[in-house]
């Protein structure tokens, strides 16, 4: 089974959100670049799938030379291949389509991506390349099993879950669940060593026309105090509930 | 110039969401001219749609439909939006819509923009305002393709009521086997519980709650105020709660109403994934916690005292109010 990982190289979950130029661009100043959360726990299911089922694990970015750490630390984690294809990242439908020619020239089976990018929130990118390449598509995926040519899935759905069979090729949107927490895996001296000779092939981006385009940043309104309530004084809770924030 | 809404609908009848999508699709006719269209699949009263502005129901009754299957649909609304000759699309942000609106973006080469939160500004170029970093920001996007899909985040713009007559109209809506790759199994939803995507309230419990076996006080607070039920997501990865009430930034978004968080500290993870709730309210017995800076209101308190004096106190409440 050849599976392939798309990897979005996103501000860590922590880091302060600011702009510059005029507010046209995130400021990258002082910022630490993270595996997208959702792409890591979707890394660490396609390394059971090599250490139980013998699979091969490609990894891919669209972006420029500034994610090379984030690949690095996929190679660490164990991914045996990686490609990033030479582009700043625009919209999903950009990204969607340097991924399908990727994926279309290694003819993978599985395609794990995530629900999606904590940065731009998108939540695009695995449905167009499942589009685009005419592959089955499942997302929110918390469960994935694959036997033979046969793939059982969970997805997440508002208020429970959904299970479904489908056969491969196939292309999911995971998130947490696909692993456990405690199954995440911080790369060792020898992963990244390891690391070091693995392939990190670059290649040229097809270009394409961008559907959509960020133009401006704003931040939200500063929030006022908070109103303390005596915890003796509960009905005052729910006067303020119920007659100022006409909440309940 | 019509447009069209995805309006979705639970054992026949329609969720609130999509009563949203319709009145954001009538306030998007009434600036740039033009006629609201639904597509609904088994509605058992797809009339309901006129008191929100909508002209014209595409109703789907197709046997072969009766579930939901995110490529099916997406291949129903792609031909509804050619028939139509529609150039703006609008859905909402549920679980499912979401699946289905990268397939549509595709099928219909149309630009897509989630999570927005405002009627799009029409006079340059046709921009809408959504939300970037988990809510730690808005971003300004423009949508630079003659088709245009808009994600409406929850509770962004509300219903707004608005009374006309809707004509409904038998759509077939060709689909294929292909676009039954996935077999769905299985659905297994907690019926007898609201999900957080549809709640007006959520009642979220942390790591100050001590250990699953205090979550009762958590539910029977929920109960009260028909309320679903969310944690932060050590409590998710202990396994004290299942995964699917892990909110937060990577957890699932909450655009609630009232958000009431028990023993939460407020890390900023947390705070990103809900702070597009309207009112927020922690419990917490450490006053130097972060949730602090980030809610309406507070009670500085013992949660396994204050929890079951709120509860008591809202049933009284409901009970007058009721
Ligand atoms: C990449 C990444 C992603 C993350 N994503 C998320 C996410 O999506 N959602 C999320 O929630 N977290 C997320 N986190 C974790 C986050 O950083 C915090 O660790 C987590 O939110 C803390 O959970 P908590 O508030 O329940 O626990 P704690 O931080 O341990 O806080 C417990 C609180 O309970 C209070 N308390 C204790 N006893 C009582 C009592 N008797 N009565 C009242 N209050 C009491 C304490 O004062 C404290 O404030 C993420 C972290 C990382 C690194
Ligand atoms: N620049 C990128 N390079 C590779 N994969 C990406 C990129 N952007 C997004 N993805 C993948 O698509 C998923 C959803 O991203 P998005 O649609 O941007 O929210 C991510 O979790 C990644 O798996």
């Amino acid at each position: 089974m050849k599976i392939l990982v798309c990897i979005s190289h996103v501000p860590d979950t922590t880091s302060k959100i600011n702009f510059t130029e005029n507010d046209t661009k995130f400021d990258t100043n002082g910022v630490q670049f993270i595996i997208n959360p959702n792409d890591e726990f979707g890394l660490t299911r396609a390394m059971w799938f090599k250490e139980k089922q013998g699979a091969t694990v490609d990894v891919a970015t669209v972006g420029l030379k500034d994610t090379e750490p984030t690949i690095r630390k996929t190679l660490a984690i164990g991914a045996d291949n990686a490609i990033r294809i030479d582009t700043a990242p625009i919209d999903g439908y950009q990204v969607a389509k340097e991924l399908a020619k990727v994926a279309k020239d290694g003819e993978y089976d599985l395609i794990i991506a995530g629900r999606e990018s904590i940065d731009y929130n998108g939540g695009m990118v695995p449905g167009m390349l499942a589009k685009m390449l005419g592959y089955g598509f499942i997302n929110t995926c918390v469960s994935l099993e694959i036997d033979g040519n046969t793939a059982t899935a969970v997805r997440e759905i508002d208020g429970g879950k959904e299970t479904s069979k489908t056969e491969l090729p196939l292309v999911i949107g995971g998130q947490k669940g696909l692993v456990e927490e405690s199954d995440l895996k911080i790369p060792n001296m020898r992963g990244i060593m390891m690391a070091r000779k693995k392939p990190l092939n670059v290649v040229e981006p097809i270009g394409n026309e961008v559907s959509t385009e960020a133009k401006k940043f704003t931040k939200p309104a500063p929030k006022g105090e908070v109103k303390l309530v005596d915890a003796e004084n509960i009905d005052e809770l729910i006067n303020l509930l119920h007659n100022e924030a006409k909440a309940i | 110039m019509s447009i069209l809404v995805y309006t979705e609908t639970e054992n026949g009848k329609f969720k609130k969401a999509s009563f949203e999508v319709a009145s954001y699709a009538k306030a998007i006719a009434d600036q740039t001219g033009g006629s609201v269209t639904a597509v609904a699949f088994n509605a058992a009263n797809p009339q309901e749609l006129e008191k929100y502005g909508v002209n014209k129901v595409l109703h789907v009754e197709n046997e072969k439909l009766q579930k939901f299957n995110a490529d099916a649909y997406a291949q129903v609304i792609t031909e509804a939006t050619k028939q139509e000759t529609a150039s703006i699309i609008v859905v909402s942000q549920s679980a499912n819509a979401k699946y289905l609106a990268p397939l549509l973006a595709v099928n219909l080469e149309a630009g897509y923009a989630s999570n927005v939160v405002e009627v799009p500004n029409t006079e340059d170029a046709f921009t809408v305002k959504r939300t970037a970093f988990t809510n730690k920001a808005f971003n300004e996007t423009a949508i630079n393709t003659s088709t245009k899909i808009i994600g409406l985040s929850t509770n962004s713009f509300g219903v707004h009521e608005s009374e006309t007559s809707a004509e409904i109209i038998s759509f077939e809506g060709a689909v294929t086997d292909e676009n039954f790759k996935i077999n769905v199994e299985s659905v297994d939803k907690n019926t007898d519980k609201v999900s957080i995507a549809d709640a007006e309230v959520v009642i979220s419990g942390g790591r100050g709650l001590k250990g699953p076996e205090n979550w009762h006080l958590i539910e029977d607070l929920a109960e009260t105020l028909n309320a679903a039920t969310a944690c932060s997501k050590p409590v998710s990865d202990m396994g004290w709660r299942p995964h699917g009430e892990h909110v937060g930034q990577t957890g699932k978004p909450v655009a609630t109403n009232l958000y009431i968080a028990i023993g939460i500290s407020g890390a900023i993870q947390h705070l990103a994934g809900i702070s597009a709730s309207k009112t927020k309210v922690v419990i917490n017995n450490d006053p130097e916690a972060p949730f602090f800076k980030a809610a309406d209101y507070g009670i500085v308190g013992d949660a396994f005292e204050v929890i079951p004096k709120l509860t008591e106190k809202l049933k009284e409440f409901k009970a007058n109010n009721a």
